[in-house]
């Protein structure tokens, strides 16, 4: 406890700006602890994060901590960081987006910045719905899930998140829950620690919509449901398809080595003045 | 003779808006390729590397913009380059830089529209949407060059505006001044303004990132400074925490349009010619106001007084300059390359002392000078 408020008092804007904007039971504020925690681990300054996020409740998040913060249009988060990566290289960039934010409007920044494998760490909260506007269903939210825009039942199919970051490029990407935060923070802090686009897709729940709506009861059930249907990386490899069927996996999903964006940038500019021959 | 760092050029538009930019201090380029102002990023991807600059190609032009506005809040000179349809995506992070206050500098080559309407030919129809592309109430700057000499000189008064007010400045250029050539002489040593954003001297624990100054402009902290604060697109207090209090919100608008209204003078730039004892006054913008040039000294030749109001800074709109002219000719004519958006802003001020006529053309051609002669005749 004396550790938390260590915490508290050292990284969030606690005489400012609480009380928060989440509803009891959210899964954010584990998911803002986990990244406390680990930036705390990692050994960063306040003065050297810059913390950039879009719009929906995750996109609230920056406001409560004690950095250079940046609360952009929705879905454009990662191109707003991209500049602030790119103009001032010694900062580290830590975007965090909601499924909307990083998926629906942001979709393309998303790729693109894995693509690029600019050295970003994007940490993504996945509740399945967009909480902020009152629950409309979102491209992560399952086929025949019920959402205020989807009152029949939802017909399209859902992203998975960290798969798609995997394709696009990005060299780090993990997968973790609200209900497993301790593993959260190794994951953050592996994330942290990666040069190059790193991603964590964070599992939450939004009970107060997505929940209600489908009859999923309140936010420990929703997170008794995490428990129940996530699988670790390591236990993944020992089960079979089918058992994994209804499962997620979370843990270090990929973490490999390709170049930097920065980097190859640096190299431009070495050809460019002629110090270096193409 | 020669002077030390002395070069003619033969500039295009666009390139003169790239060496404008990089006499300014500007470091960083985030862009996407369109056609007419494609050059100025092709330039500076190769200029920007040779001076420790970064140019990026972003997926799009709302990307663009977000990554210019994130460049200068690190504390760099930032610009982007589009035209009429990336113009439309990079609305909504235009407002966003606005209401955050910060730097930038958008160039909108004109060219025909709606929609994908003329890629390669000259228009003037974006003016109405710098003044009003982004929703909400909002002060800009939007400046217009008609001559390459001016296209430098714009774009570092571009710069120094973005970073004296705190506000994103666009430069309004048509597709005939960015594609045109012209002799102009750039000079190292020739003596000009540029002017820095105004960091804070207090020590961070006292630093109120919005707070209300005589000038309006509060003092910038660039992100990693040790001024830790936030910045957002939500209506904000001094200390740049989201409000939804009446006594802060008004405050807050009201200083961004006073920040601008108070400064008038210093931001709108015009040219007056031969307008003392004109009957008919001819009001121009871009490569309007060169045809326009031409017809007024033509009509002087055959002994008709007619006289030119150049306007230079399209927003905040002359007003004191046009109602100058209103006062002292008959006769007003408006030529542009749209429907009318310039002389709807005319007759808006017009007490009804003069005649407000338009010349307007939309085929994507230019106006000539006969033309602007002959509607001269006309009216007069």
């Amino acid at each position: 406890m004396v550790e938390v408020t260590k915490l508290i008092h050292k990284y969030l804007r606690h005489d400012k700006k609480f009380p928060h904007v989440w509803c009891p039971g959210c899964g954010i504020g584990i998911m803002l602890g986990a990244l406390v925690r680990a930036i705390d681990r990692v050994g960063y300054s306040k003065d050297e994060i810059v913390m950039v996020s879009g719009i929906g409740c995750t996109g609230r998040l920056p406001v409560y901590v004690d950095f250079n913060t940046l609360h952009t249009t929705h879905g454009r988060a990662l191109a707003f960081g991209t500049g602030v990566k790119l103009a001032n290289p010694n900062l580290k960039v830590i975007v965090v987006m909601g499924d909307g934010d990083a998926v629906a409007i942001g979709g393309n920044h998303f790729i693109h910045a894995a693509r690029r494998n600019i050295d970003i760490t994007a940490i993504i909260l996945n509740n399945s719905v967009y909480g902020m506007t009152g629950g409309q269903f979102s491209p992560t939210t399952p086929y025949g899930m019920k959402t205020t825009t989807t009152v029949y039942s939802n017909v399209e199919q859902a992203f998975k998140i960290s798969e798609l970051a995997v394709t696009a490029g990005a060299v780090f990407v993990a997968r973790g829950t609200v209900y497993h935060a301790k593993l959260l923070d190794g994951l953050m802090e592996k994330a942290f620690l990666k040069v190059g686009f790193s991603v964590v897709e964070v599992i939450s729940h939004c009970h107060t919509q997505f929940g209600r709506l489908n009859r999923m009861g309140s936010a420990v059930e929703m997170m008794q449901w995490q428990r129940e249907h996530a699988v670790t990386v390591e236990k993944a490899r020992q089960m079979k398809e089918k058992e994994l069927q209804d499962k997620f996996k979370i843990g270090v999903l990929v973490d490999r080595e390709l170049p930097v964006y920065q980097d190859e940038y640096e190299k431009v500019r070495k050809w460019s003045q002629g110090v270096v021959k193409k | 003779m020669k002077k030390k760092g002395r070069q003619e050029k033969l500039l295009q538009g666009n390139e003169a808006i790239v060496e404008g930019a990089l006499r300014a201090g500007c470091r960083f380029f985030a862009g996407y390729p369109i056609t007419p102002a494609t050059e100025i990023a092709e330039l500076l991807s190769v200029r920007l590397p040779q001076v420790d600059g970064t140019f990026i190609q972003m997926e799009d032009e709302i990307a663009s913009l977000a990554a210019v506005i994130g460049a200068s809040l690190a504390g760099v000179k930032s610009m982007t380059a589009t035209s009429g349809p990336g113009f439309s995506l990079m609305q909504e992070n235009l407002g966003f830089a606005v209401i955050a206050e910060v730097p930038c500098v958008i160039v909108d080559a004109m060219r025909g529209g709606p929609s994908t309407g003329l890629p390669t030919l000259p228009s003037q129809s974006d003016i109405m949407q710098a003044r009003w592309g982004t929703h909400g109430d909002h002060p800009i700057i939007a400046l217009c060059p008609s001559t390459i000499r001016e296209c430098y000189d714009l774009t570092i008064k571009a710069f120094n505006f973005s970073e004296k007010y705190r506000n994103p400045v666009i430069i309004l250029v048509d597709e005939v001044v960015a594609h045109m050539r012209e002799k102009i002489v750039l000079s190292d040593e020739e003596d000009i303004e540029i002017f820095n954003r105004v960091k804070p001297t207090v020590p961070p624990e006292w630093y109120i990132p919005y707070e209300d100054t005589p000038q309006g402009v509060p003092a910038m902290a660039n992100f990693g400074e040790g001024y830790r604060y936030h910045v957002t697109g939500l209506t904000h207090d001094i200390r740049g925490f989201p409000t939804s209090r009446p006594d802060e919100i008004d405050p807050f608008i009201r200083r961004l349009f006073r920040k601008i209204s108070q400064n008038f003078s210093d931001i709108q730039i015009g040219e007056f010619f031969q307008t003392e004892n004109a009957d008919i006054t001819i009001i121009a913008y871009g490569c309007i106001a060169r045809s326009a040039k031409r017809a007024v000294i033509d009509a002087r030749e055959r002994g008709v007084k007619v006289g030119l109001l150049t306007l230079n800074t399209i927003w905040p709109f002359m007003r004191a300059q046009v109602e100058k002219v209103l006062q002292t000719s008959r006769v007003i004519i408006v030529p542009e390359m749209n429907m009318g958006q310039i002389s709807r802003e005319v007759k808006r001020v017009n007490k009804g002392a003069a005649k407000v006529f338009t010349l307007n053309k939309v085929d994507g051609t230019i106006i000539t000078p006969q033309e602007i002669l002959a509607r001269i005749k006309e009216v007069s």
